[in-house]
């Protein structure tokens, strides 16, 4: 059980670390799908919010880690 | 098939491999040197078994999906994993968290197996710790080879660039015999986090439909962007009398 108990953290890890930068990037493309799906963004002006989104929410982890501690 | 497609799959194969396998490579060098080859062996050898069965039941599953959409959730997933190993790179660089240290890790695993010598078991745990190294780290490689490769048919081209990582470690470990420290990993993780946050992006966007300017090329756009806020965020949280490390 232990070693499926470390295969599962390792994995869940390999995604996830900081959690709300993880939560923040989900949101992001599930805002942007839908968007792009129902409110008739463009896909390569949902793909240039993606690339933003991105960029905006690895930015706040760091400040969160460097300022914050977080 | 062009190049403008295919060396950045192999490339980021390759490079991400690397990291993983040093760090395998590590653990069952300490195996091996501390209980003997026989345990290091069993243990890596299952492992790589079960990543083959891993990949040979999955792998043919990944062809049902229509390539939108499997697209969108590898672009998703990479996303995902992108930025976890942009972030901890930058925050390396920056001297915020502690650099991967291979002699630190081989000297912990050293004293675990000395540890546990007098153990009936030793052998067993020896092997297990072999096993949990090769089978964690080579999750990461398979998982990597599959999401640079689905999505455009190249897992094949990536599996080339993974294994070639593995041949290169296999032969400069067994030179050398001892850990792998002078391998820049950080440097590594940080062009490879920078190489699958782009990759993740461009594929949640072709996912979606977006039809890239220059196609393949826009790669090449999307990874000048990343780097240009990862080297700015570096030069911007460095902590004083602290480099870019490696």
């Amino acid at each position: 059980m232990s070693l499926l108990k470390t295969i599962w953290d390792e994995t869940f890890g390999m995604f996830v670390d900081d959690g709300a930068l993880a939560l923040q990037a989900v949101i992001l493309i599930a805002a942007v799908a839908g968007a792009v799906k129902l409110l008739g963004l463009s896909p390569l002006m949902g793909g240039a919010v993606l690339l933003g989104g991105c960029l905006a929410a690895l930015g706040l982890s760091l400040w969160r880690k460097t300022r914050l501690g977080a | 098939m062009t190049w403008t497609a295919l060396f950045p799959t192999i490339t980021a194969a390759f490079l991400a491999s690397l990291v993983e396998v040093v760090e395998a490579f590590t653990i069952v060098l300490a195996v091996g040197i501390t209980r003997g080859w026989r345990p290091a062996l069993t243990g890596s050898g299952l492992a790589l078994a079960l990543l083959v069965v891993i990949v040979l039941v999955f792998g043919p599953l990944l062809a049902l999906i229509p390539i939108a959409a499997l697209q969108f959730v590898v672009g998703t997933l990479l996303i995902l994993f992108g930025l976890r190993w942009l972030r901890k790179a930058i925050l390396r660089s920056a001297g915020w968290i502690a650099l991967h240290d291979e002699a630190a890790e081989f000297a912990k695993e050293t004293s675990v197996l000395k540890a546990q010598a007098a153990d009936r078991k030793a052998d067993f745990l020896a092997g297990l710790a072999a096993f949990k190294a090769v089978l964690l780290e080579g999750v990461e490689v398979v998982f990597i080879v599959i999401a640079v490769g689905t999505a455009h048919g190249q897992t094949l081209w990536a599996g080339i660039g993974a294994l070639a990582a593995v041949i290169l470690v296999l032969l400069v470990g067994l030179a050398v015999h001892k850990p792998l420290v002078q391998v820049p990993e950080n440097t590594l993780k940080f062009v490879v986090g920078l190489m699958l946050s782009s990759f993740g992006v461009f594929w949640t966007g072709e996912g979606l439909g977006a039809d890239w300017p220059g196609a393949d090329l826009a790669l090449v756009w999307i990874f000048a962007i990343f780097a240009i806020f990862a080297l700015g965020a570096v030069r911007l949280i460095t902590k004083p009398q602290r480099g870019l490390a490696q």
